[in-house]
């Protein structure tokens, strides 16, 4: 038996997954103040149908840290950078509490610069005075050499309570983004370590003793332990869930595009090969920008409750949504009330739908059936557009090779699937818009919440050895081994396989690993050969734990 | 967020997988560094800088400038075409209106490649820039251009490909060539009969420092080209002139590189040689592309010492004085001099050169006619060889041709079997058309 259960700002879903399919489902409505009530309360709803010995695995996802980003409900954190050459550091500052400390890494991890402890510990006792407890430590290049980023930690470490390190968040460069992910882990992880107490805390008193896993950005999961070294991972898991919901009716032969239509927004996303594309750096949060690995998605202002109005004799849509549509008592025109109005959808007041379609008929000076099937047809060119300059954007990005360039991989959708409350209505209007065919995810409601619950652990892990300066490090842990000159790429390979089976635990088994960098450089010195520069990127790829298929979701017994 | 004063294109594109050889200065790793630092940077994340992916040239827009004899396939390999391709992908973008400004980081480099083309010459096969340049000129209005190369090595072949256009401007600053490989570029060169003075070489002594180049640039270069009005300005950004460079002798650095890129304000700029890669080339690169932006670049610094402290000795000063004061004074004179040139001629003037290609190890003997005349760039036609090999004429219609040059030209080229030539080619612009017989 599985449970996965997805935790929102307003309600929670809870499924339940026995071999034969969903067992038992429900909704609860969350209570802000009293997480511990609202998890006994999703758990009860479900637990009649089976022992809770029998569970095995537990998946939640939450919205609840990405609303408190948004929301600005965050503890204030204190950041400590080094930067060395480069663009001005202070242009990075996060907060009141940032500070810049003497002290550089260059590109290949050596030393330009020594760190300066003094300094650290003037910023530290600063921090401290201001009632700081969590701490971010960010260097630019660190993940050549952490040494930088340890020495402060170290030096600090009693003085706070929590202290983060951005060699820890991820293998890539990128030092803005390690910043901002570094301090975001900070901010976030007063708030998701009580998440994690209240977990812990009901899922033992209703005798749950299976493995709680959290769902990342990347349609993987995280056990709930290790979310504590990165909280950061877990913020945004929301669209993932969906999009893992919709895997199993994917054929593994083919590229297919995902759109979640909701009431506000579509998200629209990609799957190749059976796996969700992932965002070349990082998930966008707001504003910021950071190295949280995430699927790729993109998400425009045209859902199902969107607002359509008339601007200049032209329909618009969205990006605001101003309520429920007017067939269900809403205070403006949306989209699902043109499908109302056209008797394609039941769920509303058809009379009021069509009132509200008329209104708009007559500012653009056509016939009521006209102006409805002509938001529809907007709405899906909309999304249709979006979908396009996605694909293009993937085919358009960054490539370090020829060969990558003239015989890489470029995707080709060759089917759409949706899901979400419009997407029944919608999708025969979409699949006129489109070449592609289209087809709708079944039984969509639990879709995501399956995703979830079946999402597998994930994982990455870039190693970079220097057989010049005879050393190997690895992001995500603290750990540097020497080498020597005649180290390969072979045994780098290895190694970095280890290291990631390792980090993944016993529960993941062994997973398929993706290379995804592979390269072999000479340091040459005047014309001869001197040492070897060794990358590596290794990753889990997003996918399901084990084959779902669609019929598995349709047996609902509730 | 940070965001770009100025839309920038950017092409970053590696070719991790290509060297000329193992140890070969032009090697795989020549940009790693310099992505390294670019993507720890986060400038690509900057709000307006866009990253474009680069599409090989074709084999039509090679033949537009250049005449291979032996074939496009056999001079130039997908890691040029791509190079090439590279820059006109931006020159599209910005021709287009999507960004203000471009930066193609792109290898190996195209300055050393001449109109013809037997093989590779010091790095490179095809010109990067004209062959971007070109495209854009046949197929939109823009006619008049500014090229200011300022690799350390002199730009012998975008010299050879525009010293007969009165219409772009080329101007090359470099280590003089009595020190450093191509051996060319001294002040006398100056453009063909038809085009005096559009070619303007500045050749700094060794050593030379910041303070010298940049006052070159700011009294010598931006003067001339505010006086030629060009459509268009390109910025061969050649990043040997640094220190650490292990092939020159000059004294430039990353915050210099920054400031002449400011100075300059191209619109588009294209690597060219350098390859300090991993001292130089990640902080010059760092400062070009913020200067190109619209950021500040003081903190690019590179960190470690600098052998000349960054002091410039007097006596390169006033060298360096003295060649922008005759530089200005050339270019006055120009109009006058063309005149002159005219007043005297009969219907051809003449150069014959041995060109020497390190790759191939060999002498190319070129002999060279263009029409004189006073409405185009002239009837060109160039009569070459390869050692003892066949005669082979080559015979070039400028884009702008008069109609007298273009029939010249066209007659050329059907007498080439007669007058005992193996081979002639045409590069027809005006049809952009390129034919062989
Ligand atoms: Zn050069
Ligand atoms: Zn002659
Ligand atoms: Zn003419």
């Amino acid at each position: 038996m599985i449970i996965g259960l997805d935790v929102g700002g307003t309600h929670a879903d809870i499924v339940l997954l026995g071999p034969e399919g969903v067992r038992a489902r429900a909704k609860v409505d969350t209570d802000p103040d009293d997480l511990g009530a609202t998890l006994l309360e999703a758990l009860d709803r479900v637990l009649h149908a089976t022992e809770p010995t029998a569970v095995r695995r537990v998946v939640l996802s939450t919205t609840l840290t990405t609303n408190a980003v948004v929301g600005a409900g965050l503890s204030p954190v204190g950041m400590l950078v080094c930067a060395g050459p480069g663009v001005d550091p202070a242009l990075y500052r996060t907060g009141e509490h940032y500070a810049v400390v003497p002290g550089a890494i260059d590109h290949r991890g050596r030393e330009i610069s020594p760190l300066d402890l003094d300094a650290v510990d003037l910023c530290a006792e600063r921090f401290a005075a201001a009632g700081i407890r969590y701490v971010g430590v960010v260097g630019k290049f660190s993940t050549r050499n952490p040494a930088h980023e340890l020495g402060i930690a170290e030096r600090i470490a009693e003085r706070f309570e929590r202290v983060f390190t951005g060699h820890r968040v991820s293998g890539q460069l990128n030092f803005p983004r390690r910043i901002a992910t570094t301090h975001l882990a900070a901010s976030v992880y007063p708030l998701h370590r009580n998440f994690y107490e209240a977990i812990a805390e009901a899922l033992r008193t209703r005798g749950v003793s299976a493995p709680v896993h959290l769902l990342k950005a990347d349609g993987g999961t995280l056990s709930l332990a290790a979310s504590l070294d990165s909280p950061a991972e877990t913020v945004l898991s929301g669209p993932a869930a969906s999009v893992m919901g919709a895997i199993p009716v994917a054929s593994p032969e083919e590229d297919v595009v995902v759109l979640d239509i909701g009431g506000t927004t579509t998200e629209i996303a990609l799957l190749s090969g059976g796996s969700p594309l992932l965002e070349p750096l990082g998930i966008t949060i707001g504003a910021t920008r950071t190295l949280i690995r995430a699927l790729l998605s993109r998400s425009i202002g045209v859902g199902g409750d969107s607002e359509v109005r008339c601007v200049e004799g032209k329909i618009t849509i969205g990006p605001r949504r101003l309520g429920a549509p007017l067939a269900r008592g809403g205070p403006a025109l949306t989209p699902t009330d043109a499908l109302i109005a056209l008797g394609e959808s039941e769920r509303g007041d058809p009379q009021v739908a069509t009132a509200g379609v008329a209104e708009l008929a007559a500012e653009l000076g056509c016939e009521p059936a006209m102006a409805a099937r002509a938001v529809i047809d907007h709405a899906c060119r909309r999304i249709m557009a979006a979908v396009d300059g996605l694909v293009d954007q993937v085919n358009g990005s960054h490539v370090d090779t020829i060969h990558e360039l003239l015989d890489g991989h470029r995707i080709r959708p060759a089917r759409i699937l949706v899901l979400g409350g419009p997407a029944e209505s919608l999708a025969p209007h979409l699949a006129r818009r489109s070449q592609l065919p289209v087809e709708l995810v079944p039984d969509s409601g639990v879709a995501n919440a399956i995703g979830a619950a079946m999402a597998r652990p994930t994982d990455a892990l870039s190693l970079i050895a220097d057989t010049e300066q005879g050393w190997v490090s690895c992001s995500g842990s603290d750990r540097q081994w020497r080498c020597d000159r005649s180290y390969r790429r072979e045994q780098a390979l290895e190694q970095a396989r280890a290291l990631l089976f390792e980090r993944l635990g016993p529960e993941a088994g062994t997973p398929e690993l993706e290379v995804v960098e592979d390269l072999e450089f000479n340091i040459v010195r005047g014309f001869s050969t001197v040492g070897r520069n060794i990358r590596l990127t290794l990753q889990v790829k997003p996918g399901l734990l084990e084959p779902f298929t669609p019929e598995h979701a349709k047996v609902a017994v509730c | 967020m940070l965001s770009a004063r100025h839309e920038t294109g950017l092409v970053l594109f590696p070719a991790f997988d290509w060297a000329i050889e193992a140890t070969h200065p032009e090697r795989e790793e020549r940009l790693l560094y310099t992505r390294d630092q670019i993507c720890e940077e986060g400038l690509l994340d900057l709000e307006g800088v866009r990253e474009y992916r680069p599409e090989p040239v074709s084999v039509a827009d090679v033949q537009r400038v250049h005449f291979c004899p032996s074939g496009v396939e056999t001079v130039a390999g997908e890691s040029h075409r791509i190079a090439a391709g590279g820059a006109l992908r931006l020159a599209r973008a910005w021709h287009a209106g999507d960004i203000e400004r471009g930066f193609a980081l792109v290898r190996p480099p195209g300055h050393h490649a001449q109109r013809v083309m037997h093989g590779g010459r010091g790095f490179c096969a095809i010109n990067n820039e004209a062959i971007m340049i070109e495209a854009l000129r046949q197929q939109h209005d823009i006619r008049r251009v500014a090229i200011i190369d300022t690799d350390c090595h002199h730009g012998d072949g975008t010299q050879d490909i525009y010293w007969h256009d009165p219409d772009v401007l080329f101007i090359s600053i470099h280590q003089d060539g009595r020190t450093l490989y191509p051996g060319t570029g001294f002040m006398d060169e100056q453009g063909g009969p038809n085009a005096v003075g559009a070619t303007v070489n500045i050749p700094l002594p060794p050593r030379t420092s910041d303070a010298g180049y940049l006052e070159i640039v700011r009294d010598t270069v931006l003067p001339i080209l505010e006086d030629f009005e060009p459509e268009l300005v390109i910025n061969s950004a050649g990043q040997d002139n640094h220190f650490a460079d292990p092939l020159t002798d000059m004294d430039f650095s990353a915050r210099g590189y920054a400031e002449l890129t400011r100075l300059l304000a191209p619109d588009l700029a294209v690597l060219e040689g350098g390859y300090s890669i991993e001292s130089a080339l990640p902080y010059i690169n760092m400062g070009i592309l913020l200067a190109m932006t619209g950021l500040e670049s003081d903190h690019v610094v590179e960190p470690y010492r600098r052998p000349s402290g960054g002091v410039q000795p007097e006596e390169i000063t006033e060298a360096v004085r003295r060649i922008g004061t005759r530089t200005r004074a050339v270019w006055a004179k120009r109009e006058q001099r063309q005149a002159q040139l005219h007043a005297v001629s009969d219907e051809c003037a003449h150069r014959t050169r041995e060109i020497y290609y390190d790759t191939i190890d060999a002498f190319e003997h070129q002999h060279e006619a263009v029409r004189l005349c006073r409405h185009c760039g002239g009837a060109l036609r160039i009569a070459t060889r390869i050692g003892d090999g066949p005669q082979t004429l080559a015979v070039h219609v400028p884009l702008y041709a008069c109609d007298d040059c273009r029939r010249a030209a066209l007659r050329w080229f059907e007498l080439a079997p007669d007058e005992g030539f193996a081979a002639a080619f045409l590069q027809d612009r005006p049809a952009d058309r390129y034919l062989i017989r």
